[in-house]
């Protein structure tokens, strides 16, 4: 129960607020909550009530009602000069869309699936009563508006937190008009995050401002580029045009600061969207290592195993949500398995049932597979569509973090943490167990295997199940990045390829320094070239680097590259 | 890359896979029936889009019967699959019109399907309604425009963006092919005439089925940091949408700092994925799902009925179908017959409601009149729409803007009766680019 204070006075339309306010009185009064402001006796009419702008809580709110954008930003004007208490909830509903007119009436809260607050009162309203909801729409200009207000009603919350971000939000759009709000917030303020916030916040209205003296720009400029970032940059940019002479140096020795910190920084970035590329490619390439280049079978319907992977997430998740929406998190962490599983399954199927009539001849093997792709996407598109289907973020990969001066998103953090565990799983499997050991057997020597009295027929499928339930892995982990459609596969398949061939046939150390080396190069090229020609020298250059190592990086030496 | 293969992969196995699903009982109207040919991708890169309107085709078709049909004969759909193969899809119109008989085609989504099959439409003189928004710079007797043409979008889109956001930079980004070049040369030329710096431009293209946005969203973050209102202007196509938004909400790009604008995302393409932190994100379209008409309830409510599926969504390109079929339909009755001649002398001037609660009327020049409506995302994957052109906007052929068409007008009736008459020199056919 929230401790709403101020009560309507007479107007005619607010009759039956006017009764609930009542009523909330006695019910304050009667179990001793805490009230945030005097109030008004409720029966008392107010004085001289304005026609034009209500000026109290329920006024406004009940002035939204029906309200185009223009008179809802007239609303959040008025709001914006009302306590924070009062305002605040009303402001952050309309922010989120949750601020609702009723047929019955009332404007309502939804604070939950079903559940509903008058707006102006916070008194809990039945749903039932409501009747036809619908919800107060805003557009971007309203957004920034109710942020701005709501960064002014908070600078003195008791949160430090939310002080935070209200002085950011006073950074991220400086009004001038807020400069005397800030101020004397920053004069109280004790924390000194929020305070160097707040300075920085005071420094970005300054500099937008064009009315501040050439002392206070250079301080202002001292602030911002020890900030250092881009928007900082663009403050000080700005300012320049219009700024006093005398603060013009100051200014350009920030701006020439902050531009050196970002090209430093800006690299690390193209190092870190390269990282990740490659380790994108990795996972999709990692099991094509193993059936093109432990098995050397081409399978073209590499890109299809990936495919099915992410729909296995996605049935996975959907499960989940249906099941035990609490699980939702944790909803990626059961896919993996499955999709393992079901991706294993479909490849010792495609090896029992195609490949393994196939041996030895490559052509037949790639139409074969090529075909095999295309009967599972058709597949795939008569089962669930042609559409998208939506793969949620969980919590936990959504966002990002900064890290100095470089931006990481969380997704593409741990799909390389991802990435590289399946990798190193992979070598442990390969090289450390029984089954490891029987495949490199069988991959160098078939006969000798064989007559060993290793099954060299299972042996092969179950390393082609092998490749194809990374590949589902690899599903997974791009449902979280891309598409989840039947065309998810074949975005990837000439990529997996050119890392197999450029790391280096039959080595998985090969497809890590292939992935990521094709990754970083790519990021690099990219800001110069533009995507297109980025991805077209790629390409160049690994037709020119075959034709000098034409086993790639990591060739097999000695009897091993025989076989 | 990918996309070669896939393409020449497809055209193999397209022979297979595109049998010709002759659907939908004729009822019991009299007559023989008039066919009507439908020419989408149900295979494929652009089956994703192109699925939809061949149900909304089947959807027309199978309301037109119920009502008696035309002329009172039935209505037959034949239905192809291009498997987004576009010399098949040449191909196949071609046995459309000869093979099949149909009276008419309604079909293509991209650009190049378009100019793939014009050839054969001319030479056989059939009739193409095309439903998709398109880069302008054509017109031709036998094919009618009944997508948004970019006066009708990207230029009113960029309007609002200067006017109402205040919008100073810009960045152009587009998938590499015809719509998006040809789209942003005309939005370039245009922000030059208004006084934007070239410096202030920034055009970014990206190959189809992109998925790594990385570097580019950081590119429009550094673009859009100078202190001035950053926009982009997106002519991203298909299947790079997802992660290129995927990427701008992990990045924490708001919409309320640098909003994009898209001419290629639509409901259908919002169905995929959670639009919680794409919210106020804007598209330029002529119609929205959510627009309030008493029409458009009535079409979603039967559409949902005849696709059995109360989730489904409509987009833009339905409603162009739902334009493009009444009209022909209107045509077909006032001339009295479905000959192609005879409807292409009927059509033009020809009205019919839209669903957004105007009215679309066939221009010589093969393209209609539309409303120009910009739409915010919300977090149902719906469009609040935040703006409307007051007075519906006829299509323009050539635009204004490029210096080798804005002398350029197409009228296919007399006296003019060509698609790229020069104004100036007053000869038809000359100069164009």
């Amino acid at each position: 129960m929230r401790g709403f204070a101020r009560f309507p006075g007479a107007c005619g339309f607010a009759r039956s607020l006017r009764a609930l306010a009542a009523f909330l009185l006695l019910f304050v009064l009667a179990f001793g909550l805490r009230t945030a402001q005097a109030q008004e006796p409720a029966g008392e009419a107010a004085p001289a009530f304005a026609e034009a702008a209500p000026q109290d809580l329920a006024g406004i709110v009940a002035g939204m009602r029906d309200a185009d954008l223009s008179g809802l930003r007239a609303s959040v004007g008025a709001l914006g000069a009302l306590g924070e208490v009062e305002a605040l909830p009303v402001l952050q509903a309309l922010a989120a869309g949750t601020l609702n007119q009723s047929a019955s009436g009332a404007m309502a809260i939804r604070i939950g699936p079903d559940r509903f607050v008058e707006a102006a009162t916070g008194e809990p309203l039945e749903a039932a009563s409501l009747g036809a909801l619908k919800a107060l729409r805003i557009n971007n200009a309203l957004r920034r508006d109710i942020a701005a207000v709501i960064g002014g009603l908070t600078l003195r919350n008791e949160d430090p937190a939310v002080r935070r971000s209200a002085a950011a939000q006073m950074f991220a759009s400086p009004d001038p008009a807020n400069l005397p709000l800030l101020e004397e917030a920053l004069a109280g303020e004790e924390d000194s995050r929020v305070r160097r916030l707040m300075e920085q916040a005071r420094a970005a209205i300054l500099l937008r401002g064009g009315s501040a003296s050439a002392e206070e720009i250079t301080q202002a400029a001292g602030i911002l580029a020890a900030r250092g970032d881009r928007a900082s940059l663009g403050l000080l940019n700005g300012a320049l045009a219009s700024a006093p002479e005398a603060a013009r140096p100051a200014l350009q020795e920030a701006v020439a600061k902050v531009r050196n910190r970002l090209a430093y920084w800006g690299i690390g970035q193209n190092v870190w969207s390269g990282i990740s590329l490659g380790s994108v490619l990795l996972l999709a390439a990692i099991g094509l290592a193993i059936t093109f280049g432990v098995m050397g079978v081409i399978n073209m319907a590499h890109g299809e195993m990936v495919m099915i992977g992410a729909y296995v997430t996605f049935v996975v998740q959907n499960l989940v949500r249906t099941h035990h929406p609490g699980l939702f998190d944790v909803s990626l962490a059961i896919a993996v398995p499955a999709a393992f599983l079901v991706t294993g399954l479909v490849g010792v199927a495609i090896e029992r049932g195609i490949i393994r009539w196939l041996y030895g001849r490559p052509l037949e093997t790639l139409l074969a597979t090529w075909g095999l792709s295309l009967i599972i996407q058709q597949g795939v598109r008569s089962i669930f569509g042609a559409t998208n289907q939506n793969v949620g973020n969980p919590s936990w990969m959504s966002g990002a973090f900064e890290l100095g001066g470089l931006t990481i998103t969380w997704n593409r953090l741990w799909i390389l943490v991802f990435a590289l565990a399946v990798f190193a799983l992979l070598l442990v499997v390969l090289n450390r167990t029984f089954f490891g050991l029987q495949m490199r057997a069988v991959t160098q020597n078939r006969r000798m295997a064989s007559a060993m009295g290793v099954r060299t027929p299972w042996v092969d499928a179950l390393t082609f199940g092998l490749g194809s339930g990374v590949a589902g892995l690899a599903g997974v982990a791009l449902s979280q990045i891309d598409n989840v459609s039947p065309n998810l596969g074949q975005g990837y398949i000439i990529d997996s390829f050119m890392v197999v061939v450029f790391g280096g046939v039959g080595n998985l150390w090969g497809a890590l320094v292939g992935a990521m080396t094709l990754g970083i190069a790519n990021k690099f090229l990219e800001p110069y070239w533009g995507a297109v020609l980025a991805k077209i020298a790629i390409l160049v250059f690994i037709i020119l680097f075959i034709q000098y190592r034409p086993r790639g990086l990591f060739a097999l030496k000695g009897r091993a590259a025989e076989a | 890359m990918a996309d070669w293969m896939g393409l020449s992969g497809r055209a193999l196995l397209a022979g297979v896979l595109s049998a010709s699903l002759t659907a939908g009982a004729a009822f019991a109207q009299e007559g023989e029936p008039i066919k009507v040919g439908i020419l989408h991708s149900l295979s494929g890169t652009m089956a994703i889009s192109e699925t939809t309107l061949k149900d909304t085709m089947l959807f027309l078709i199978e309301k037109q019967n119920a009502a008696g049909g035309l002329l009172g004969r039935p209505l037959e759909p034949v239905t192809v699959d291009i498997a987004s193969d576009w010399p098949l899809a040449a191909e196949l119109a071609r046995r459309l019109i000869e093979v099949d008989k149909v009276d008419v085609v309604f079909g293509c989504w991209t650009s190049v399907c378009r100019k793939s099959v014009l050839p054969v439409f001319e030479e056989l003189n059939g009739l193409l309604f095309y439903p998709v928004q398109y880069e302008g710079e054509e017109s031709q007797r036998n094919v009618f425009y009944t997508g948004a043409s970019p006066n009708q979008q990207a230029i009113p889109a960029v309007d609002y963006l200067m006017n109402e956001e205040g919008v100073e930079r810009w960045v152009l980004a587009g998938t590499d092919y015809v719509y998006p070049q040809t789209t942003n040369l005309i939005l370039e030329r245009y922000l030059k005439d208004k006084g934007v710096a070239a410096e202030d431009i920034l055009i970014n293209y990206t190959p189809f089925g992109h998925s790594d946005w990385q570097t580019i969203v950081s590119d429009i973050v550094a673009f859009g940091s100078t202190g001035r209102k950053t926009a982009v202007v997106s002519t991203i196509n298909g299947d790079a949408n997802v992660p290129f938004y995927r990427e701008l909400a992990n990045q924490g790009v708001k919409a309320e700092d640098i909003p994009v604008v898209a001419f290629s995302v639509g409901e259908e393409e919002l169905s995929g994925f959670d639009t919680a932190p794409l919210v106020g994100h804007l598209a330029a379209w002529n119609y929205f799902m959510s627009v309030d008409t008493p029409e458009n309830a009535a079409f979603i409510a039967d559409w949902r009925a005849f696709i059995k599926d109360d989730k489904r969504v409509t987009n833009d390109p339905m409603e162009a179908h739902y334009i493009g079929f009444n009209l022909w339909a209107k045509a077909v009755e006032a001339a009295g017959t479905t000959d192609a001649d005879a409807v292409i002398g009927a059509i033009v001037g020809l009205e019919t409601p839209n669903l957004t609660g105007g009215v679309a009327t066939m221009l010589p020049n093969h393209h209609i009149t539309k409303p120009v409506l910009i739409g915010e995302i919300q977090d149902d994957g719906q469009f609040f729409v935040v703006s409307e052109t007051p007075d519906l906007v006829p299509g323009d052929a050539w635009s204004d803007f490029l210096p080798g068409s804005k002398d350029l007008e197409a009228d296919w009736t007399d006296p003019v009766n060509c698609g790229n008459f020069n104004t100036v020199t007053k000869v038809c056919g000359a100069a164009a680019p």
